[in-house]
């Protein structure tokens, strides 16, 4: 709707996806990587309490009396790279999906990924099972495992004609398996006691308060490689978004670039949600808010979403850890608060 | 999903309005006598119609009763957001006991001539005067007075035991992720769960949040750092789990709980339930803080 369209075939330069940016990309991440590593430095500073920063950080008071030090060190800090994270995560997985499904509306959670794990989640959070897969426990495990299961699922039935995976029967399926899903987590739920059903909502809000670092060690090495195959795609991101025959006859192997943009944006979304829970609107905020800024050049784009994602995720949970402390607001919450009105603002002013 | 199934028995309600409209009206209150027929549809409130003596009048309860072994054969007609109304009108009865929130159910009841008994989750106080009214209600009430005195006393003795002892500042855990800090829901400063802490002689780190639960953050429990983190669950998965659950504390060393080894981990149907068994379980709650007064 926004911007994509405005890249449309008849006003894209010859050469649009291979043109010569170092400039501007060095300028973008730059700006937008200054802006996230200040916001994760300033966010572990400030939270529900006051803490002494020289208490905490000195080295002569033994760590477990220092509760200054362990506010900073296994509160704040675990929380604050887990936000950073999956904030980058969830950003640059909804700049591959609204590329390659030529959709502005899509989300790292259209396609069913999110759905799975959550189901995985609530499998577990339900019907009990307190095993650990090293740094993983069990939650993260099986919402991982639900979402591997709900994207083999989608790409098959994807990919069983033709050789391009066809984008709208990818929409439709993944939309549909998110519908069905949704509907089997509710019956699981309705299955539950009450003190489960408590857990399920909450987790199903999304939620970084994550307390050590070995759910972030667990995660990080999936958000690495899935970052690694977003790095091969913005050329062919470009081009995809024109269209899939624009595509091809610009040199481009659509089914391969399609498959790689698919499992890397799948990956992604698993690797956050398993961490974190659904936490909504940094997919489809953070790359618009973007787009709105840089251009449609996902070569720019895309390293943007995932700084800035990074940035605003911290800021919205500085924000739900502070607000109404002691309580605590869902992160999810005040991702779509703050980030809605925005958007619609920027929205506005643009045009 | 609590939406949905409200949205369910709005219907469900609804068609019983139009229902009632055209078809004759259902009797008018009958005449206050001690019911026979008697549904319950909250689990705390079945344990004290047993423990009143009004068992045998109770025909069918929640489907989350359990306690005492009797209800597991008497019929179950749903629960808080998914009753049954027809089967609990086919069952006749007459006296529904329903929760607070469960309005339109109470009003649709009242309509087609039942009486009902309406109850919420309140403090200790709240257990013992509901005694006392389902012992009016049930044509029980010499049986009601002695049960409420006796858990009175049983409360006060416990009162007694620990008043001159230090009081642990204590978290009160009823739920949380199994093997992580995460989802942690503590007792805030009301609610049933704080009453029995503060009679056992704990004092609430959240005493002062006046909420029945409250979701700590990492860091909220380590800046109020308790000397004492009581765990309490239903029985279930967690007996099995005991001391991997007890080791999910070990990040947080910097709290007196978890350096002084004082993560107590308590389970049982009867701990988490506001009925009878509630001086039973302050007592628990007692011997975990102040093992000492008990030896």
């Amino acid at each position: 709707m926004i911007s994509l369209d405005s890249a449309d075939e008849s006003s894209l330069p010859r050469r649009v996806g291979r043109a010569p940016i170092r400039g501007r990309l060095l300028s973008t991440i730059l700006g937008f990587g200054t802006l996230a590593v200040v916001t994760c430095m300033l966010a572990p500073l400030v939270g529900s309490t006051s803490i002494s920063l020289t208490r905490a950080f000195d080295p002569s008071i033994p760590f477990d009396q220092n509760v200054d030090a362990q506010i900073f060190f296994v509160a704040r800090l675990p929380r604050v790279l887990a936000g950073a994270l999956v904030g980058s995560a969830l950003a640059s997985a909804g700049v591959v999906l609204q590329a390659m499904l030529r959709n502005p509306l899509a989300t790292p959670f259209t396609l069913g990924v999110s759905a799975g794990a959550s189901l995985g989640a609530m499998l577990v959070i339900i019907f009990g099972g307190a095993f650990a897969l090293g740094p993983l426990s069990a939650v993260p495990a099986a919402s991982l495992v639900g979402a591997a299961a709900a994207t083999a699922v989608v790409y098959w039935l994807a990919s069983r004609h033709g050789h391009a995976i066809s984008t709208s029967v990818l929409l439709l399926a993944g939309v549909t398996l998110n519908s069905f899903l949704s509907a089997l987590i509710m019956f699981v739920q309705y299955l539950a006691d009450f003190a489960q059903v408590y857990r399920a909502a909450r987790w199903i809000m999304g939620d970084l308060d994550i307390g050590s670092y070995d759910p972030l060690i667990a995660s990080l090495p999936l958000v690495v490689v899935a970052f690694v195959l977003f790095a091969l795609l913005p050329s062919s991101l470009n081009l995809l978004s024109v269209g899939k025959d624009a595509a091809a006859s610009r040199g481009v192997d659509v089914r391969h670039a399609q498959r790689l943009a698919f499992f890397s944006a799948s990956l992604a979304t698993a690797a956050a949600v398993s961490l974190a829970g659904p936490i909504g609107f940094v997919g489809i905020v953070v790359p618009h808010l973007v787009r709105l800024l840089v251009g449609v050049d996902h070569r720019i784009v895309l390293p943007a979403s995932a700084l800035f994602g990074a940035a605003f995720l911290v800021a919205c949970d500085l924000l739900a850890r502070t607000l109404l402390s002691p309580v605590e607001i869902p992160v999810g919450v005040v991702t779509a608060m703050i980030g809605g009105p925005f958007f619609l603002w920027l929205l506005v002013r643009k045009s | 999903m609590a939406t949905r199934a409200q949205k369910l028995v709005a219907l469900v309600a609804l068609a019983f309005v139009v229902f009632s409209l055209d078809g004759p009206r259902a009797q008018e209150k009958a005449p206050v006598s001690a019911p026979r027929r008697i549904v319950s549809l909250v689990p705390a409130i079945t344990e004290m119609l047993f423990a009143v003596g009004a068992g045998p009048q109770v025909i069918a309860v929640s489907s989350y009763d359990e306690f005492p072994p009797e209800v597991k054969a008497l019929p179950k007609v749903g629960a808080l957001i998914d009753p049954d109304t027809e089967r609990i009108l086919a069952l006749r009865p007459d006296l529904v006991i329903v929760y607070g929130s469960q309005s339109e159910l109470e009003k649709q009841l009242e309509r087609s001539g039942h009486r009902t008994f309406s109850y919420r989750h309140g403090g200790v106080p709240t257990t013992l005067n509901t005694i006392r009214e389902l012992g009016v209600a049930t044509g029980h009430r010499a049986e009601a007075d002695t049960l409420a005195s006796s858990l009175q006393s049983r409360l006060d003795a416990v009162r007694d035991r620990v008043k001159s002892r230090r009081q642990p500042r204590t978290i009160l855990v009823f739920e949380r992720q199994p093997g992580t800090l995460r989802d942690v829901y503590a007792s805030g400063g009301v609610g049933f769960l704080n009453d029995m802490l503060t009679i056992a002689g704990g004092s609430n780190v959240f005493a002062d949040v006046s909420r029945e639960s409250v979701q700590p953050s990492v860091e909220t429990i380590l800046a109020r750092a308790p000397d004492v983190i009581l765990e309490v669950r239903a029985s279930g998965l967690i007996e099995k789990t005991t001391s991997p659950e007890r080791d999910a504390w070990s990040p947080l060393s910097s709290v007196p709980a978890v350096r002084n080894q004082r993560v107590h981990l308590l389970t049982g149907d009867y701990l988490v339930v506001p009925g009878p068994r509630l001086a039973a379980a302050t007592e628990a709650f007692a011997r975990a803080l102040h093992p000492d007064a008990f030896k």
